[in-house]
């Protein structure tokens, strides 16, 4: 049963897509799936918490190495939910000034905006910026010139590097624009291994992929694939 | 020197990768912009639209990639503001409304402040569940969206009258760092419902991918902060002849990053000539199979 009901959800509401979008009149079906599936999706956000309270209380209960950014995680966690659910030092919305919840829970001055102003937007954009240091670093580490297929890709990476830049209009300023060799200047350079080569490849792994996604798809519906359940054992 | 740069210490790329963002953005480095076809074409669709259309403003990112996608979220705030065009927005992203609050108060109530919410613009915030939210709202927005992000009843936001679906917007301008995003727009509402109008401005990541869909599905993308720049100077070649100087700068923030850009290029390509170097010449002695 543990297994039967999901694998019965899987195929119905499978299903019921494919039918919704091939059927016109039946498109009412699709609908009302999808926001079966937007309020399981909204109700995921309280698995996913209890599923972070579990993996970092355990890890705290058995001291394993680094437990300390796990009471860090879980404080930072337990605080933000307590002060965005709460709502402290929200005004009513001024339409409904009875309703005391009802005001804007990200109003400026508020707790939550302290938090998400000056902790998590920092602190977002920081990790995010640091990628540029780790790229240096790995470009210097390992992008080498040991065969054609790599000296094609440095040639590539080089183009697009200096054509999403001045620096790739500057270097090619001296061909004119009017002349034959128009389409050797960098950001021309850019422009077609991006339009040509670029979406040629992409387009090649995008069919690739849908034909994969439809036949997993198929598959799971018709319950042939059943790893997604799992193995059963706790 | 052989030695120094074969066993170069990487704190030394990190300092040089440090200097070649931090000069440019102190000196205030800028370079001239020649925008190519495809922010053309992004400038071109909403230029197309007549005051008092619709747009569906779709800000699928976070402060992650703020750096990257603030410059073009405030370009086309700035530019379907002054169109007069009534711009809904929403989000995919749970920390999207923020994005979208920091353009309001930055863009419409600095420099727009007859613009009134609920009549000229209006946040409908975050709804999980993805590319779901598209195929919902495409055809029945009010199965989703029963209040704004502020929680006042869609039935009180006069601009909300008479809207039923996402198919009545005149174009969708989505920005988008990932899942969900442009893909999902392009994939749930563009492709089933072909009359929809969608431009995009994305990441440097993803842009590649998006290619494939460029000119039918996607027929403008605005690619990482080389597109923003782009179109901000299309934006304000056009429009931006009456802003004060003080607060042109917050519409020229592509431009203005475009030159820490073109040094960390050059430095990651220095970094990679030299770093072959080293390895050629360790081949020629030996040390290197």
């Amino acid at each position: 049963m543990k297994r039967l009901i999901p694998l019965w959800i899987t195929a119905v509401a499978g299903i019921v897509l494919i039918i919704s979008y091939f059927i016109p009149p039946l498109q009412g079906w699709g609908e009302d799936a999808a926001i079966w599936f937007d309020v399981l999706a909204g109700i995921a956000f309280i698995l996913g918490g209890g599923n972070i309270l579990k993996i970092h209380l355990k890890k705290i209960s058995d001291r394993v190495p680094g437990w300390g950014f796990s009471v860090i995680l879980l404080a930072a966690f337990l605080l933000t939910l307590f002060i965005g659910l709460s709502k402290i030092g929200v005004h009513p919305n001024p339409l409904y000034p009875t309703y005391a919840w009802s005001g804007y829970y990200r109003q400026n001055g508020t707790p939550f905006w302290w938090l998400y102003e000056y902790a998590f937007k920092p602190l977002t954009a920081s990790m995010f910026a640091m990628l540029a240091f780790y790229i240096a670093s790995a470009a210097f580490r390992a992008f080498r010139a040991k065969n054609i297929e790599a000296i094609l890709l440095l040639g590539t990476a080089f183009i697009i590097l200096l054509g999403r830049t001045f620096a790739g209009v500057w270097l090619t300023s001296w061909i004119p624009d009017d002349s034959g060799f128009a389409g050797l200047k960098i950001e021309n350079l850019t422009v077609y291994i991006m339009q040509v080569f670029n979406t040629a490849g992409s387009r090649a792994i995008i069919i690739g992929i849908a034909l994969g996604i439809a036949s997993t798809s198929l598959k799971v519906i018709m319950g042939v694939d059943r790893s997604w359940l799992g193995s059963g054992e706790e | 020197m052989y030695e120094f740069l074969k066993n170069l210490d990487r704190r030394w790329i990190f300092m040089l990768m440090l200097l070649a963002v931090a000069i440019p953005i102190l000196f205030e480095l800028t370079f001239p912009e020649k925008p190519t076809g495809l922010a053309q074409a992004v400038f071109d669709e909403i230029e197309a639209l007549d005051p008092g259309d619709k747009v569906l403003m779709a800000w699928d990112f976070d402060p992650a990639s703020e750096g990257e996608l603030g410059p073009m979220a405030t370009a086309f705030t700035y530019h379907c503001a002054t169109k007069g065009l009534k711009l809904y927005y929403m989000s995919l992203w749970p920390v999207g409304p923020q994005m979208v609050d920091d353009n309001i108060a930055n863009v419409i109530k600095t420099d727009f402040p007859d613009l009134v919410y609920g009549v000229d613009y209006v946040n409908l915030g975050y709804k999980s569940g993805n590319e779901a939210v598209i195929k919902v709202i495409i055809t029945d927005i009010r199965g989703l969206y029963t209040t704004d992000a502020k929680g006042t009843s869609i039935r009180d936001i006069p601009m909300m009258q008479g809207i039923e679906n996402i198919q009545q917007m005149d174009l969708i301008i989505n920005i988008s760092a990932g899942y969900a995003g442009t893909t999902e727009w392009v994939l749930f509402a563009v492709t089933p419902y072909p009359d929809i109008r969608l431009v995009a401005g994305v990441t440097g990541v993803q842009a590649p991918l998006l290619y494939p869909y460029i000119p039918e599905q996607l027929p403008g993308l605005l690619g990482a902060i080389k597109g923003a720049a782009e179109y901000e100077k299309l934006v304000m070649d056009a429009y931006g002849g009456d802003i004060p100087p003080e607060r042109k700068n917050k519409y020229l923030k592509g431009k203005l990053r475009m030159g820490p850009q073109l040094i960390a290029h050059v430095l990651i390509i220095v970094l990679i000539i030299v770093a072959n170097l080293v390895y050629f010449t360790g081949k020629r002695r030996g040390e290197v199979s």
